[in-house]
């Protein structure tokens, strides 16, 4: 079992929590997740851009960009292993590997940006989704730094819907409402984007690594499983198939407000400084 | 300084973003400082009976808090939403407080300051009471900003958060005491030159400490346009140390203190804002602290 963030924010009997299991390694970048989204979700285009990042047009996630497919071309892994081909044959079976995920927000146990937020635009749903209110949020941005995987953003564009706002992937909470899959997740065609209760996920997971060990695929960890890590667990993890750095992952997030008390108190400290002084030097003489 | 160590990124894209505050967000916390620095200074000079102190304190924190109060509606992306600010108190978010802070603050200072102006004569009575208590809650509106700078995961102002709120009260110190001694008469500031040269002590010492408590993030206050920032600020701030101490003696001289503590100030919260951002675009700021910490933990 894991601690319910629903259950912490004030709802009554909240349902299971839901979320994201994404396995990047049957991801094979279509980035139909991405479309979906867009669709489904009537987010604004983020550019018709060329990177020059493999198939990677869309850069990174942001105001318009709920979904983001990564791609990355590596050379291949020698694991020092007996080699698969016939002795004398030539070349090996791939000159380099493909290593595709598609990010998200990650829905922390503990958020930061719902932390910050200082109009209570942000809140966390009954699913312990968190989610933007774009009729309350007043485009203020300081969710932005405080994310510690750079998801949310204000959305920028001139004349676009919610231009100005803080803009991030709702986990369809329209659609959860209603009973169905996110877009996202209903649109892949691999599975590669799971959805449904978290611990359910997390035990579903677990079997895929151990599979994936088994069938000689060492590099497989996940990411983000663990509710003991800095942000208490994603509500949103991955399976990964190499350093989280590699995909643009932090190794090791930690949410900001774990350090508040101590940041409150050299504060206090801080202030209490200023008056010191204020009245100090008032007290010596002309 | 630590090594440039080997790590990997996504293309070397940031891991995280970087505020989208602009230039107006550096520009509150020197106002915001210089403010709070004046209520207090103001306080204190009317309690002490120092008129043109008084005076020039209390107009000073009604200029700079109004320029504070545009400045932080211009930078969001809805300004007319502003008000949404006020529908909650949250003390898990630096910003709310910050909202309430400066909601129990102005209208005092404000108020305070009213009296001195020609037509608000009638407020006058009220001056002392509202000042006192604006100078007793500006502490908090000048070492807030550090907590709300802190509580983000911005490497360069998270590994700063032991000795920012020292930094950003010297600097607000250092800041209104320089504004008293440009404009108020020698005879009265003598509370303002000693504030203004612990003030600057201050700034410089906790600057120079938290160099060293925030790891390889301290590289961005040396570089590009935050090093240029500081090492500026660092000038100024000790200039005007040096010259505060003899700022009693010479009209010239105490203007010469001021101006380089309040320009000290402007550049030393440009700095720190802006080796911040630098640090959220360089991955490198966000990768190897974090797998040190992996690596350290086994």
């Amino acid at each position: 079992m894991t601690t319910n963030p629903a259950l912490d924010a004030g709802w009554v009997d909240p349902p299971p929590r839901k979320g994201f299991f994404t396995d990047t390694s049957v991801c094979i970048g279509c980035k139909a997740c991405e479309v979906a989204c867009k669709e489904w979700n009537a987010v604004p285009d983020d550019g018709m851009n060329f990177l020059g990042s493999s198939y990677d047009n869309s850069g990174e996630l942001g105001g318009s960009t709920w979904r983001h497919v990564k791609f990355i071309e590596q050379p291949p892994v020698d694991l020092g292993m007996p080699s698969t081909s016939l002795p004398g044959s030539e070349g090996t079976k791939s000159d380099f590997r493909w290593l595709m995920s598609s990010d998200v927000c990650k829905h922390c146990t503990h958020a930061a940006c719902l932390d910050v937020c200082p109009t209570g635009a942000l809140f966390r749903t009954e699913f312990g989704t968190v989610v933007v209110q774009e009729d309350v949020c007043n485009g203020c941005g300081y969710c932005v730094p405080a994310c510690p995987f750079g998801v949310i953003d204000k959305r920028i564009g001139e004349g676009v819907k919610n231009e100005g706002l803080a803009q991030k992937c709702t986990l369809c909470y329209d659609r959860l409402h209603d009973g169905l899959t996110p877009a996202c997740a209903k649109a892949c065609p691999t599975e590669s984007i799971q959805f449904g209760d978290l611990d359910e996920l997390r035990e579903r997971a677990a079997l895929r690594v151990e599979q994936l060990h088994g069938a000689g695929v060492p590099q497989a960890r996940l990411y983000g499983e663990d509710p003991d890590d800095g942000v208490g667990g994603l509500g949103a993890f991955f399976l990964l198939l190499d350093e989280p750095e590699v995909y643009g992952l932090p190794p090791d997030p930690v949410v900001t407000t774990r350090d508040l008390p101590q940041m409150w108190k050299r504060a206090g400290l801080a202030a209490a400084t200023l008056l010191a002084g204020a009245i100090a030097v008032f007290g010596a003489g002309s | 300084m630590v090594p440039p160590a080997h790590f990997t990124s996504y293309y070397g894209r940031p891991v995280l973003k970087a505020s989208p505050w602009t230039d107006d967000i550096p520009t509150y916390l020197f106002l915001g400082g210089l403010a709070a620095g004046s209520s207090l200074l103001a306080a204190g000079a009317d309690l002490t009976g120092r008129p043109g102190m008084r005076r020039t304190g209390r107009l000073a924190a009604l200029a700079a808090l109004t320029g504070s109060f545009a400045a932080l509606v211009h930078d969001l992306g809805r300004p007319a939403r502003f008000y949404n600010m006020l529908r909650v108190a949250k003390p898990t978010s630096p910003m709310s407080v910050g909202t309430w802070v400066l909601s129990g603050y102005g209208p005092f200072a404000a108020v305070a300051a009213a009296g001195e102006l020609p037509g608000f004569r009638w407020l006058r009575p009220l001056g002392r009471p509202s000042g006192v208590v604006a100078a007793a809650v500006a502490p908090a509106v000048a070492s807030y900003t550090a907590v709300l700078l802190g509580d983000t995961a911005t490497p360069a102002w998270h590994e700063a958060h032991r000795e920012l709120p020292f930094l950003f009260v010297g600097s607000a110190a250092a800041a209104a005491a320089g504004l008293q001694l440009v404009l108020s008469p020698t005879s009265e500031t003598g509370p303002a030159q000693r504030l203004a040269v612990a003030g600057a002590v201050l700034e410089l010492a906790a600057e120079h400490r938290m160099e060293r408590s925030m790891g390889i993030a301290a590289d961005t206050l040396h570089e590009g346009r935050a090093g240029r920032w500081m090492r500026t600020a660092r000038a100024l701030t000790a200039t005007g140390a040096v010259a505060g101490l003899g700022a009693r003696r010479s009209r010239l001289l105490s203007s010469l203190a001021g101006a380089a503590l309040l320009g000290g100030s402007l550049c030393t919260r440009f700095g720190v804002f802006e080796a911040g951002q630098e640090s959220a675009r360089d991955p490198r700021f966000t990768v190897v602290p974090q797998r040190e910490r992996l690596a350290a933990r086994g």
